[in-house]
């Protein structure tokens, strides 16, 4: 359980893909609202390091996101989960996924950088 | 503090080719500091390698551990008990700390994760400069507290020199005159008559040009 976003780090994220996820989508409170000052900024420049990472080693940067939004904002939140959701079906599964489904395209070493 | 700063991932993958199976060190000392090769780093690092090569077909297992510094006996034993369980050590502490681990752990190759800079200072969150070049002989208490050795591109002992203009340095219109520096801190001090205590030439024995130093405390041995 995370009581901000501030307390998301590289590391965490890199994680949930290591777990096998397809996708990651970090959700924060209104820039300008965080109950911490600025732990939404802090985790959005952390998001956009993780986004340079996936890019260098090819598992695509596009697999990560962050977004921001109030508690009020059920619709938006589901708004937002459903665009997500169908950008990341339509990149398909992370090429750890592949991999690990023995349906390797494997992405050569050289490639992978 | 030391600094440095990450090697590009592609080179660490290339680097770590003949291996599958790796320790991985930080250290919280400076590297820790300027956020190159502490803990988090080291988790980031790891995670990275590991997707990384998973991606590409061939699975690396990384033995994570961030010691309290890697430049002092008694933390860098501590690996010995499990060094012998794998093929190579990564380090992303600075070279001090990458080399004790080569002379230490003699039979596992040592590599760099990162590429070490300088003795520097912290002017905000994210940007270091350097300050010292560690010469072995201060004369800060001369020069108003700005070392000529460093911050003059060409050391000099009797700055500033005739590529000093509107106290720019000729090497980087974003650099400023060391000297220039100097001049206006003892004015400011009132010291500039500790311009002409300066010696007329620097001894360089105590620096580099005698090869590796070593300092030995015999009140300490």
């Amino acid at each position: 359980m995370l009581p901000c976003t501030g307390r998301i780090d590289e590391s965490l994220l890199l994680k949930a893909f290591e777990n096998g996820a397809d996708g990651v989508m970090v959700i924060g409170c209104l820039e300008g609202d965080c109950h911490y000052v600025s732990g939404n900024i802090r985790a959005r420049a952390r998001v956009e390091r993780v986004y340079a990472i996936l890019e260098k080693i090819k598992i695509g940067p596009k697999r990560i996101r962050m977004y921001n939004l109030s508690a009020g904002e059920g619709s938006k939140f589901a708004a937002f989960a459903n665009e997500f959701v169908d950008q990341i079906r339509e990149i398909g599964p992370s090429p750890i996924n592949l991999v690990r489904a023995g349906k390797a395209q494997v992405v050569t070493e050289k490639e992978a950088t | 503090m030391i600094t440095g700063t990450p090697k590009p991932i592609e080179e660490i993958l290339e680097m770590l080719e003949p291996y599958d199976n790796i320790v991985l060190a930080g250290c919280h000392g400076c590297v820790t500091v300027c956020r190159v090769g502490g803990e988090k780093e080291v988790q980031v690092l790891a995670s990275t390698l590991r997707l990384a090569r998973e991606a590409a077909g061939r699975k690396i297992n990384i033995r994570e551990v961030s010691l309290e510094r890697q430049c002092d006996p008694e933390y860098v034993e501590q690996m010995r008990p499990y060094m012998k369980d794998y093929q190579a050590v990564l380090s992303i502490a600075c070279g001090a700390g990458i080399q004790f681990l080569a002379e230490k752990f003699t039979t596992t190759p040592s590599l760099p994760g990162i590429n070490t800079g300088f003795l520097g200072v912290t002017e905000r969150q994210g940007e270091w400069a350097e300050r010292c070049q560690g010469c072995g002989d201060c004369v800060l208490h001369l020069t108003g507290g700005i070392c000529p050795v460093t911050r003059c591109a060409k050391s000099l002992f009797h700055g500033p020199c005739g590529g000093s203009v509107q106290g720019i340095c000729e090497v980087d219109k974003e650099v400023k005159c060391g000297w220039q520096l100097i001049i206006d801190r003892l004015t400011a001090l009132d010291q500039l008559e500790n311009y002409g205590k300066l010696k007329p030439y620097k001894g360089w024995n105590t620096s580099r040009d005698g090869g590796p130093r070593r300092i030995i405390r015999e009140d300490m041995i």
